[in-house]
């Protein structure tokens, strides 16, 4: 067994599930504002009023007799993606790439009838997706085509930029690559790749997967160095942005890039994990302890974004 | 935003912690409820026996008994005398148990029997009046003697006590002079020694002791001197001068004037036997405590079913605690946060091995059937309903099974929580879905040791003693979940899963 002992960890700054739940999520995250990123329609209604652009909202199914004019709304798209408002992990997602004839044809090239996906918004409607089981609303998104620049590193899936914003200062980010491990889902825990991302430059910085680091992606073989994400600053600022949409102190701001769209926001997460720790090598301690200690907080998103990325790329 | 201060909560958690503790230990001092279980306390069994002669009339036996016995407490008494009316009457002073009957021919024999323990610290009540001393008219030459021996006595003592200790010296063979002499004769040695103490001004009265041996019989009472040295009764030894009862002397009777009246009988006679018993500790608290204004705090007031049912509930927060302990501290990954605590509840009781048999049965059973139900597409409240109905039926069919087979154990099953287990199964099987198969090996096996840490620790029979006799420990118990809701360090599982951050250090 190999172990890390308590005083490098403290010395590293990595912040551990207890003193998250305690000093940070409990402490700045108010209770009254988890149904805002819990929800996907509230998060998407909210964000918008604050300039951040989320997938475009084709419909939303909030009753059962709404679920008629679902085959109407997509008669002429090509592609669009199902998400039940309040799923979480993921679950619950039929993503639609194409039409084939009458059919349409899901990510992973199977043909589905219109009935099919019918009663999956029903199912959808009932909670089958939701925590606990209560009753949701289906939204209907425009599908998300990723920059082929980032696209070409995943493994099916979009790849997505996890960045974690403390009291509207991004702190730390990392991209996350799907694999055949991860069944095309972006979370770190089922096996997807998490790649470090310098807070100054967006270029990587160590890549890990199931929590040891590798170099090369497992599926597409591509080396993970040399990654540059591009309008850094932007997406930054997008993140920052979040915090007064949201009053969350403590969160973690989803984006991916839109090969025609650009930057986008797909969801707020109230409990960031901490696997991004280790996609960095750096510990989240430090940073949230400098931001903890400024006396005068930067009042603009990109302010912050800038301070951000000028401070923590040392930290 | 400005962080409460947490030195409040860190106070009263202190408080918490210190109230439980020392409530159990003043408790543990001031009822001796024991620490341990096994605790076995001595208690003295004696029986008196009264013999005597009916006379074709009506009867009325009346016995001294103990009322508050130096260096002992009465625990129970209790009288055996077939066709005999009997009550025990209390007056100040005196204390008499009292047999009546009205026709009465033949040799009679009556009982009375009492427990007594060992108390170091038992004194009797001091009198609320001080007593009177009995003047006695003594006759010459007699008086003349009395009055020299007593000034001689005077003159080489202070109080009362030493007193009395140079009379008895004086009165001795080796030390008697003509004075003595002319009083003595060794019939009435006691009680010339108390008329001379109280002619001297010292209220003075005779008692009986029994020594305690144990399994003697047929045993008579020693006399003993007591005198009042203006704030108590002391006991000396009339012979030695020897002051204090002794530790195996129990004083039998004091105060009242005679030791056994029959009216009605002849040829009275009374011995004593006893017996050294040894009783669980916990017991002799219990009855003790009846009665007593601190036996509220404890659950021994209750109705018996009610108890049984206490000691089980008095045992969750130990569970509670482990769990706390385990995911907080030690990081294991359980699925459900309380569902192992309910399983050591259930292991508790079918013992271990059968129930870990039955739970790990039933969960496997109603996972391969959940595979089913999966498939239907069911909304989440008809599912879990559909499977609480197959978790009954598998441990229905389960029961049956093993009885058919020869198996008991294999009734234990009903012990488990249905609704709980029908969750467990649902839980996992949604792991599976979403995680694979080897979540839900580490989850359940969390699970499971986490469930059978709690057993171990709440089938310790001192952890049941001390829950259920010590429920203010619990106000402990509380105080460390509380201050672990408060712990911010690493969990030993992360040392582990930050491992690879060594070569950033």
């Amino acid at each position: 067994m190999d172990w890390i002992s308590p005083r490098s960890l403290t010395r590293l700054g990595i912040l551990n599930m207890n003193r998250r739940n305690v000093d940070y999520i409990a402490r700045y995250n108010e209770r009254s504002s988890y149904p805002l990123v819990d929800n996907k329609l509230k998060t998407k209604l909210v964000v918008a009023e604050y300039g951040v652009k989320t997938p475009k909202l084709l419909q939303v199914v909030k009753q059962q007799h709404e679920i008629s004019h679902f085959r109407e709304m997509a008669e002429g798209l090509a592609g669009f993606a199902i998400k039940p408002a309040k799923g979480s992990g993921g679950k619950g997602i039929t993503v639609i790439t194409g039409r084939d004839e009458d059919y349409f044809v899901k990510a992973s090239g199977a043909r589905v009838g219109a009935p099919v996906l019918e009663r999956h918004l029903t199912n959808i409607l009932a909670g089958l997706y939701s925590l606990a089981g209560t009753p949701d609303v289906a939204i209907v998104e425009n599908l998300v085509e990723s920059a082929p620049s980032l696209a070409r590193y995943s493994h099916q899936g979009v790849p997505d930029i996890r960045i974690v914003v403390f009291q509207g200062y991004p702190v730390m980010a990392m991209l996350r690559l799907a694999t055949t491990a991860s069944d095309g889902k972006a979370n770190l825990h089922q096996g997807a790749v998490g790649v470090g991302l310098d807070i100054g430059t967006g270029k990587s910085l160590n890549a890990v997967q199931f929590n040891r680091p590798i170099t090369l992606h497992p599926d597409t073989g591509l080396a993970l160095e040399n990654i540059n994400i591009e309008d850094w600053e932007e997406m930054l600022e997008m993140a920052s942005r979040c915090y007064e949409a949201t009053g969350l102190g403590y969160m973690g701001v989803d984006l991916v890039v839109d090969a025609n769209e650009g930057p986008l926001l797909l969801e707020l997460n109230a409990r960031p994990g901490l696997a991004i720790q280790m996609a960095n090598g750096r510990g989240l301690l430090p940073r949230l302890r400098a931001i903890e200690s400024l006396k005068r907080p930067h009042f603009t998103p990109r302010e912050r974004a800038n301070y951000a990325m000028e401070t923590f790329a040392s930290l | 935003m400005t962080t409460p201060s947490r030195s409040p909560f860190y106070i009263a958690v202190f408080l918490l912690i210190t109230a439980g503790i020392s409530l159990a230990v003043w408790r543990h001092i001031e009822l001796g409820i024991p620490w341990l279980t096994g605790e076995q306390r001595p208690v003295w069994m004696v029986e008196a026996r009264v013999d005597f002669d009916g006379a074709n009339d009506s009867v009325v036996a009346s016995l001294n008994v103990p009322a508050q016995p130096p260096g002992f407490q009465i625990l129970t008494e209790q009288a055996a005398s077939p066709g005999y009316g009997f009550s025990i009457i209390d007056k100040p002073g005196s204390r008499r148990a009292e047999w009546t009957k009205r026709e009465v021919t033949g040799p009679q024999t009556l009982y009375f029997k009492a427990q007594f323990i060992p108390d170091p610290g038992a004194e009797p009540e001091p009198p609320a009046q001080p007593p009177k001393t009995k003047q006695l008219f003594w006759e010459e030459p007699q008086a003349t003697a009395v009055r020299e021996i007593l000034a001689q006595a005077k003159e080489r003592s202070s109080t009362p006590e030493s007193m009395t200790r140079e009379l008895i010296r004086l009165m001795q063979p080796d030390t008697r002079v003509q004075n003595t002499t002319l009083l003595m004769s060794e019939e009435n040695y006691l009680q010339l020694l108390v008329n001379m103490l109280n002619h001297s001004g010292i209220p003075a009265r005779t008692a009986d002791g029994l020594k305690l041996e144990d399994a003697r019989r047929r045993q008579q009472l020693t006399p003993f001197l007591q005198i009042y040295n203006g704030e108590r009764w002391l006991t000396l030894n009339p012979k030695t001068a020897a002051q204090g009862v002794p530790e195996d002397l129990l004083l039998w009777r004091q105060g009242s004037e005679s030791l056994l009246d029959v009216v009605g009988g002849d040829n009275s006679e009374i011995s004593f036997s006893m017996l050294r018993q040894t009783v669980p500790a916990l017991q002799l608290v219990a009855m003790q405590s009846k009665g007593n204004g601190l036996g509220f705090l404890s659950f021994y007031e209750l109705p018996i079913e009610e108890q049984g049912m206490f000691r089980m509930l008095l045992l969750l927060p130990l569970g509670a605690l482990v769990v706390a302990f385990m995911r907080i501290v030690i990081g294991i990954r359980t699925s459900g946060t309380f569902m192992p605590v309910l399983i050591a509840v259930a292991f508790v009781q079918t013992t271990l091995i059968p129930g870990l048999i039955a739970f790990l049965s039933v969960v496997s059973i109603g996972l391969a059937m959940r595979g089913y139900l999966s498939s239907l597409n069911l909304l989440l409240v008809s599912r879990i309903s559909a499977l609480i109905i197959l978790v009954i039926f598998i441990t229905a069919g389960l029961s049956i099974f093993g009885y058919q087979m020869g198996f008991n154990t294999g009734m234990t099953v009903t012990f488990f929580p249905m609704v709980i287990i029908a969750w467990t199964v649902e839980r996992m099987s949604i792991l599976w879905e979403e995680e694979g198969g080897q979540e839900v090996l580490v989850q359940g096996s969390g699970s499971l040791f986490v469930a059978i840490s709690a057993y171990l620790l709440m089938s310790a029979p001192l952890a049941g003693h001390l829950t259920f006799n010590f429920p203010e420990l619990h106000f402990a118990i509380l105080g460390l979940i509380l201050l672990m809701g408060q712990y911010t360090g690493y969990k030993l599982t992360e040392l582990r899963r930050f491992t690879p951050m060594k070569v950033y250090d």
